[in-house]
Order: structure tokens, then C-alpha cells, then sequence
């Protein structure tokens, strides 16, 4: 029998489970790559070739490209990887995730200065409902 | 014989090791966080000890998903800082204690805890930015380290039982050792918070708060947390906490509060951060 996941009701977010991390794997280990800072020049000179030589799906490509980061995730991206990412766009981290929120930098930093964002309404889909 | 007397438990935010390198923690944003930390600085200077098993996870930085080890012990004589991306932290290279690092491991494996021995890798920030908030600036680290790394990003980390269970064993391990050291043992990671798609910048003070409490007083309870619980209340990276689980066995259950620390927001994050000893001691 299939192991359960009792995660996948809590809205906005995406676990890093085995389906995930196996998706993920070559995204992954291409955002490693970018450790290196010869592959970091070599990506910022021509991103397009260099995610090329990588066996990625396009969609995980179109992420990368469009530094659309929830693209990314959903495509098997691990946040720990995707910050490699950041940091080769020379992007503060908490810029980058602000991107993922649908929220200005200047927003999502006002949210997390005046507390971060509310637990209430935000545990599971159902208790959505039930605010509705 | 070799015994444990006190555990640190702290938040590692790279952004936290960042304002220390670039000296902006007097600033209005830094400040409150640093300032959570001044008695710790006081508290550490006066209580060295001889060695600190650092209970940390890696974050990409040594290990990829090529190999990931659920419970991994630094068994070399030296770690260096990583580069995470922006250049490798400006601070001195961290001493291991093979010795203790291999009697721990023996240790544990023979009482059924399968470590994973590593030898040769850097530490991050995960790591290094809590001997920062301890100890400042210094040229060399006055005491040295044991990497103890929990895989808290590949789900599913170990569960809060296991670590506890894993704590305990830690600290038979450690009584084991025939040279007579004053250990420390450190809990890192956490508090609540979330670095990822449309939820995050979650934040649970009231969940964060009542697991420092029962953390002193009840810490065998905080084993009931499951891992979508840990999910769900404290943010995808919350589930870092199970971590501070292994420390708090490892001090054994009769503890006297020394400091404790709570501040929100640390850049996304709820920085959460313990001085504990052991009664008596
Ligand atoms: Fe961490």
C-alpha cells in the first residue's frame, strides 16, 4: 500500500517527498552546478546553452529562464538548491522568496516585520473553507 | 570520563552570519536580534567547554541528493567554512575531536543508530552562524566541534521520537569516554518558518513558544509531534526543530534555565534560542 500523505491539504505549500525529489533530481543537481563559480559565469554568459547541456524537462527550463521560482518547485525544486539560483542573480534571499508570494519585497518584508504571516487561515485547505 | 553539561539551542539564518561578517548589527533592523544574544556571549565566555557536538543540518552546501544521510558525524581533525554561493564566511577553520567523533560513532551504531561517518566536507552556515552568535569574532575557535548532521530537507527527516531517542543514546555515548571532557551539546535550526511557494513567511509564535516551554519542563512530549504537524504549524523548514530534540535528550531531564529568547523576524524566520544546563551542575 501506497504511504499517505497527510501534508498535501496545507495550502501554499510543497513538500520535498520521494514523488518531489524524484521529479526534482536533475534541476537540483543543475542548481548545484551553480556552486561552482566558473559555472556561474558560464551560465550568466549564455543561460539558455547552459541549462541546455542539463537533462531538464521544459518546464523546469522555463523556470530557471524566467526566474519563475514557484515554477521551479513545483517542477521538484528544493528551496536549498533553488537559492543557488538567488545567489548567481546576486538576489537576496528574502527578495526571492517575497517573488514566490505574490507580494512586492516591500510588502512581504512589512508582513514579516509586523509578525510574518498568520498561522489562522493558513493550516489546511478545509479550515479555509470553514473561514469562508 | 566525559560528560555533557550544558545545551545551546539556537536558529541558524545565514542572513543572521551575514550582518556579523559586514558589522551591521548595531543597526535598527539587527539589533534586537543581537541584543537577545549578548547574556549567551557572557554565559559562553565563562563556560568553555572542552568540546560541542553541534546538531546542525547541511543545506545543500556539502551533500546533494547524490547521497543523503539521515544521520551523518564529522569524524576529520578540521572543517572549513563552505561557500554557499557568496564566498566561504570570513572565520577561522573549525577543530574536530576525531577521537570522541569515533567513540560516538561506534557508540551509537552498536546501540542500533545507524550513523553515517563523514569524513572530509565543509560546514555552512547551519553550523557556523550559531558559533558566531556564541562566541563573536575570535581568530580561532576556543574549543572544538563535532558536525552532527540531521537531513531535515529530503522528506522524511527522522521523526522528533527517533532524534530523541538518538539524544539519549548520545549522552551514554559520551559518559563511555574515558578522558575526562567537559561537553556541550547544541540544538540548531528552526524556529517556525517557511522559505517556500505561496505560503511563505509563515510565522507561529504561540506553537514556537509553547515548544521552548515544553521543550525545558516536558521535552519526552514534543516526541508526539508528528511530521505534518511540524509542517503545518511551524512552516516546511520548521520541521528543522526535530533537531533540538536530540540535544535536549542528550542533557538528560533535570535542566536549569539559564536564558531564553524569542524574536520575530529574523529575516523569514522566527529566530528561537535556549541556554540550558544540566541540574546541579
Ligand atoms: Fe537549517
Amino acid at each position: 500500500m501506497a504511504l499517505e500523505k497527510p501534508y498535501q491539504d496545507i495550502p501554499g505549500t510543497i513538500v520535498f517527498d520521494a514523488d518531489m525529489s524524484r521529479k526534482g533530481y536533475h534541476l537540483n543537481q543543475f542548481f548545484m552546478s551553480l556552486m561552482k563559480a566558473e559555472n556561474r559565469e558560464r551560465f550568466l554568459a549564455d543561460e539558455k546553452a547552459y541549462v541546455d547541456e542539463w537533462p531538464l524537462t521544459d518546464l523546469q527550463k522555463k523556470g530557471v529562464l524566467e526566474q519563475d521560482y514557484n515554477l521551479c518547485i513545483e517542477q521538484g525544486g528544493n528551496i536549498y538548491f533553488l537559492a543557488k539560483l538567488f545567489y548567481t542573480h546576486e538576489q537576496p534571499f528574502e527578495r526571492a522568496v517575497s517573488t514566490m508570494t505574490g507580494m512586492t519585497p516591500q510588502e512581504y518584508r512589512a508582513m514579516m516585520l509586523s509578525g510574518g504571516r498568520p498561522i489562522e487561515g493558513n493550516r489546511s485547505a478545509s479550515e479555509n473553507k470553514g473561514n469562508q | 570520563m566525559a560528560r555533557i553539561t550544558s545545551a545551546v539551542f539556537s536558529s541558524h539564518i545565514p542572513a543572521v552570519g551575514a550582518a556579523i561578517d559586514f558589522g551591521t548589527t548595531g543597526n535598527e533592523y539587527w539589533s534586537p536580534v543581537f541584543e537577545g544574544f549578548e547574556y549567551s556571549k557572557k554565559w559562553q565566555a565563562d563556560n568553555v567547554p572542552d568540546v560541542i557536538i553541534l546538531v546542525y543540518n547541511d543545506h545543500a552546501s556539502a551533500f546533494d541528493l547524490r547521497v543523503v544521510p539521515t544521520f551523518g558525524i564529522g569524524c576529520s581533525e578540521e572543517f572549513e567554512s563552505a561557500d554557499e554561493g557568496w564566498g566561504p564566511r570570513p572565520i577561522p577553520p573549525v577543530q574536530g575531536h576525531p577521537d570522541l567523533a569515533w567513540h560516538i560513532a561506534q557508540s551509537v551504531i552498536l546501540d542500533s543508530f545507524d550513523m553515517t561517518i563523514c569524513n572530509d566536507f565543509k560546514v555552512d552556515h547551519g553550523l557556523t552562524v550559531p558559533l558566531s552568535l556564541m562566541f563573536g569574532q575570535p581568530e580561532a575557535w576556543p574549543c572544538r566541534v563535532i558536525p552532527f548532521m540531521v537531513n531535515v530537507i529530503q522528506y522524511p527527516p527522522p521523526t522528533g521520537r527517533r532524534c530523541f531517542e538518538l539524544g539519549k543514546a548520545l549522552r551514554k555515548a559520551v559518559e563511555l569516554f574515558d578522558e575526562d571532557l567537559n561537553v556541550h551539546i547544541w540544538g540548531t535550526g528552526g524556529m517556525s518558518h517557511q522559505l517556500q511557494y505561496k505560503r511563505a513567511g509563515l510565522i507561529n509564535r504561540e506553537w514556537d513558544l509553547n515548544f521552548m516551554n515544553t521543550l525545558i519542563n516536558d521535552p519526552e512530549e514534543l516526541t508526539k509531534i508528528t511530521h505534518p504537524e511540524y509542517i503545518r504549524e511551524a512552516g516546511s523548514e520548521g520541521i528543522e526543530l526535530v533537531m533540538w530534540l536530540i540535544a535536549r535528550a542528550a542533557l538528560g531531564s533535570q535542566v536549569d534555565e539559564k536564558h531564553r529568547f524569542y524574536h520575530v523576524p529574523a529575516s523569514n524566520t522566527a529566530l528561537g534560542h535556549l541556554i540550558l544546563e544540566k541540574a546541579g551542575s
